[in-house]
C-alpha cells in the first residue's frame, strides 16, 4: 500500500483544561486505507476522531486532507462522515430520511435521493424498513442506518467511533467482516476507533496504538502483534505474562543470565535495541509450552522456566495453567492438564519472547485484561 | 391480597379503612368540583335567590345578554385572544434563542440568568404594574394592545425561557453534531434537527404563556383599561356588580381554553423535559 499521505496529521495536540489529552500525533494515512485507532479508555482515541471530524480544535499542529489544510474548517465543510458510537439517529425522521438527509443538504433532487437511498438500503440489508423511525429498529438495524447515513454522502473519509460496541457479541462478528468488505468495495479511507484488540486486528490494514495521548506504535496487525515496540504494546496485545530477567548483549545474541526460576539461555537479538542489564520479558500464555521437568532437553532455542502449577482451568480448546515461578505467577496453555502442585517446565520459544529494557519507565504492568481471577482451580 | 387479609385478622377495624379515605376523597372532590358545578348552574340560571339551593328557572337569557353587542363580551374575548396569541409569539421569539443559549453555551452565572426571569413574579404585582402604567402612559403605550402584550410577556417569560431551556437541554448534542458532520450548517442544523425535537417542549411553554396571559388581571387592569378591555376585567366588573350569571359565563369562557390546553400540555410535556426545568 502506498503511503501517499491522503490524510496527514502533523504534531497534533489537544488539551482539555489543563489536561493534555493528545500530544505530538503524527500520522499519515493513504487513500483507501483502513486504520484502527486502538487504545484503552481515556487514551485519547475518541478525542482524536472528534478532532478529525472538526468538533474539537487542536491546540497545536495541523490536519491536512489531500494537501488541503482543514485544521480550522467547521465540521460541515470537511467531507468526513462520522458514525457515532450512540448512532445519533434523528428520532423524528424515518430510516430513509436519516439516510437521505445528507443528499438533501447537497441539493440532490427528490427522485435521485429516493433511488440512492433505496440503493443504500439494499446494500446494507435494510430493505422494507425505510418508513420506520429509529425507535422501531433493532440495535443492528440502527447501526446500519447510521452507517448508511454516513456513506450516502460519498465521504472522502469515514470515521467510525466504536460503531460495533453496542451490538450483541454474535452480530458484532459478522458486522466486522461486512464493514470491512464494504469499505474495500467502496474504496473509502476509514478510521476506526476501538478498544477491542481483536476487532482492530481483523478489520484494519494498519493499527495505531495510542497510550496516554501519544502514538505508542503503528504498523500492520502482524507487526504490532509479533514485534511490539514497547512493553505497553506487548501487554496491550495480549502478552500479559511478565518476568524480570538480567542479560547481556553478546554479538548477535542476547544472553540471559540464570535466575531463580530460569536456566541460562540466549536468544537472537535480531534488530531489537536492547542494552545489557535488567530486562522485562513478556510472552503470551498460548505461546508457552508446558512440559514435565524431565523433558527440558528436547526443546530448541528459547528460554525455559521452572515452576509449580498453582491452578488449572479449561477455558476451551486448551488447558490454562497458572504457574508459580518463584515470586511471580504466569499463565501458560497446554494441550493436557497438569495437576496443581506438579513441577513443570515452561518453555517460551525465542520468537515469542518479547524483551524490553526494564528502565523503559512505562507502567506496562497496569494493563491487565486477563486477570488471574478467571482461573477456577 | 394476603397482606390485607392478615391486617384484617390482626385488627378488625382495618376493614373499615375505606371510610376515612372515602370521606377525605369526597371532601377533596367537593372542594374542587363544587365551585365549578355552582358556576355551571349560574350560567344557566334565570332566577335564583336565597334560600333556594337550586335555581328556580333555567334558561340561556344571560348568554344572549353577554354576547349582545352592548355586552362587551365579544370585544373582551377578541382582545384577550389577540393579546394572548401575540404574547405567545413575542415570548417564543425571545425564549427560543435565550433557551438555546442557556441550554448549550457554557455561560457564566447561568443560574443567575435563569433566576432573573423570575424577578417580574418576585415583587408584588400591584407596585410593579402601577409604575409600569405610569411609564407606559408617558411613552404612549398605555391603553394599547402592544402595551398589554409587553406586560404579559414580562410576566410569562419565566415559563417560556425555563421550559425552552429544559426542552433544548433534553436534546442530545450528538444529534446536532451528526447533522453538522453530514454537511448541515449551524442554522440548518437548528431548523432541521434541534427545533423539531424541541417542538413539544416549546409547544408546552407556549401553552403556559397563553394561559398566563388569558388569566392575567392586574397588568391588564392598570395598563389596558379602560381602552383595552379583557375577559378577566369583564369578570371582575360583573362579579363586583353582583351579576353572577354574566360573571359565571365569562369564567366559563376563561376555563374552556385552560382545560383544552392542560390536556395538550399533559400530552406534549414529557418527563425528560420536565426533569430539566430550572436546571
Amino acid at each position: 500500500m502506498e503511503r501517499g499521505g491522503f490524510l496527514e496529521l502533523r504534531g497534533v495536540a489537544s488539551r482539555y483544561g489543563s489536561t493534555q489529552v493528545l500530544a505530538d500525533i503524527d500520522l499519515s494515512i493513504s487513500k483507501g486505507e483502513f486504520v484502527a485507532l486502538l487504545g484503552s479508555s481515556g487514551c485519547g482515541k475518541t478525542t482524536l476522531l472528534r478532532l478529525l471530524a472538526g468538533f474539537i480544535s487542536p491546540s497545536a499542529g495541523e490536519v491536512r486532507v489531500g494537501h488541503r489544510d482543514v485544521t480550522h474548517l467547521p465540521p460541515d465543510k470537511r467531507g468526513m462522515a462520522l458514525v457515532f458510537q450512540s448512532y445519533a439517529l434523528w428520532p423524528h425522521m424515518t430510516a430513509a430520511q436519516n439516510i437521505g438527509y445528507g443528499l438533501k443538504l447537497k441539493g440532490v433532487s427528490r427522485t435521485e435521493i429516493a433511488t440512492r437511498v433505496a440503493a443504500m438500503q439494499s446494500l446494507l440489508g435494510l430493505d422494507g424498513l425505510e418508513a420506520r423511525k429509529p425507535s422501531a429498529l433493532s440495535g443492528g438495524q440502527r447501526q446500519r442506518v447510521a452507517l448508511g447515513r454516513a456513506l450516502a454522502v460519498d465521504p472522502e473519509i469515514l470515521l467510525l467511533d466504536e460503531p460495533l460496541s453496542n451490538l450483541d457479541a454474535r452480530i458484532r462478528l459478522t458486522v466486522r467482516h461486512e464493514l470491512r468488505a464494504l469499505q474495500k468495495r467502496l474504496g473509502i479511507t476509514a478510521i476506526h476507533v476501538t478498544h477491542d484488540r481483536e476487532e482492530a486486528m481483523v478489520m484494519a490494514d494498519r493499527i495505531v496504538i495510542l497510550n496516554a495521548g501519544k502514538i505508542a506504535q503503528q504498523g500492520t496487525p502482524e507487526e504490532v502483534y509479533n514485534r511490539p515496540a514497547s512493553a505497553f504494546v506487548a501487554a496491550f496485545m495480549g502478552a500479559e505474562n511478565v518476568i524480570h530477567l538480567d542479560g547481556v548483549r553478546d554479538g548477535g545474541q542476547f544472553v540471559i543470565a540464570e535466575g531463580a526460576a530460569n536456566a541460562k539461555a540466549s536468544v537472537p537479538l535480531l534488530d531489537r535495541p536492547l542494552t545489557s542489564g535488567p530486562v522485562e520479558a513478556r510472552f503470551r500464555p498460548e505461546t508457552a509450552r508446558l512440559l514435565t521437568e524431565g523433558e527440558v532437553a528436547a526443546v530448541g532455542s528459547g528460554i525455559t522456566f521452572r515452576g509449580e502449577v498453582a491452578a488449572v482451568s479449561y477455558p476451551g480448546g486448551h488447558w490454562r495453567h497458572m504457574v508459580r515461578l518463584g515470586q511471580t505467577e504466569i499463565m501458560a496453555d497446554g494441550t493436557q492438564a497438569f495437576e496443581p502442585g506438579a513441577r513443570v517446565a515452561v518453555h517460551v520459544p525465542a520468537e515469542a519472547l518479547f524483551l524490553f529494557n526494564a528502565s523503559a519507565n512505562e507502567p506496562a504492568s497496569t494493563v491487565s485484561r486477563t486477570t488471574p481471577g478467571k482461573v477456577y482451580a | 391480597m394476603t397482606a390485607s387479609i392478615e391486617t384484617v385478622r390482626r385488627n378488625p377495624l382495618a376493614a373499615l379503612w375505606w371510610v376515612p379515605r372515602g370521606i377525605v376523597f369526597g371532601l377533596m372532590a367537593f372542594f374542587i368540583f363544587g365551585p365549578l358545578f355552582n358556576m355551571l348552574l349560574w350560567t344557566v340560571a334565570e332566577k335564583w335567590y336565597f334560600p333556594y339551593s337550586f335555581p328556580l328557572e333555567y334558561g340561556f337569557g344571560s348568554w344572549a345578554k353577554v354576547f349582545a353587542p352592548r355586552g362587551g363580551a365579544l370585544e373582551s374575548l377578541t382582545n384577550s385572544l389577540i393579546v394572548a396569541l401575540l404574547t405567545v409569539v413575542v415570548s417564543l421569539l425571545l425564549a427560543i434563542p435565550a433557551g438555546y443559549a442557556l441550554a448549550r453555551l457554557k455561560l457564566p452565572l447561568r443560574g443567575l440568568i435563569l433566576l432573573a426571569f423570575l424577578i417580574p413574579q418576585a415583587f408584588p404585582n400591584l407596585t410593579v404594574y402601577v409604575n409600569v402604567a405610569r411609564i407606559f402612559y408617558e411613552i404612549g403605550l398605555n391603553g394599547t394592545i402592544p402595551g398589554v402584550v409587553l406586560v404579559h410577556v414580562s410576566h410569562g417569560l419565566v415559563y417560556a425561557v425555563w421550559i425552552a431551556t429544559a426542552a433544548f437541554s433534553a436534546i442530545d448534542v450528538e444529534l446536532e453534531q451528526a447533522a453538522r458532520n453530514i454537511g448541515a450548517g449551524a442554522m440548518r442544523t437548528f431548523l432541521d434537527v434541534t427545533l423539531p425535537l424541541a417542538a413539544p417542549g416549546l409547544m408546552a411553554s407556549a401553552i403556559f404563556v397563553f394561559l398566563e396571559s388569558l388569566d392575567e388581571f392586574t397588568g391588564s387592569y392598570f395598563v389596558g383599561a379602560p381602552d383595552v378591555n379583557m375577559l378577566p376585567l369583564l369578570l371582575y366588573t360583573a362579579g363586583a356588580g353582583g351579576n353572577y350569571q354574566i360573571a359565571s359565563i365569562t369564567a366559563l369562557l376563561l376555563l374552556v381554553p385552560s382545560l383544552v390546553f392542560m390536556a395538550v400540555v399533559e400530552r406534549f410535556l414529557k418527563a425528560d423535559v420536565l426533569s430539566r426545568v430550572g436546571h
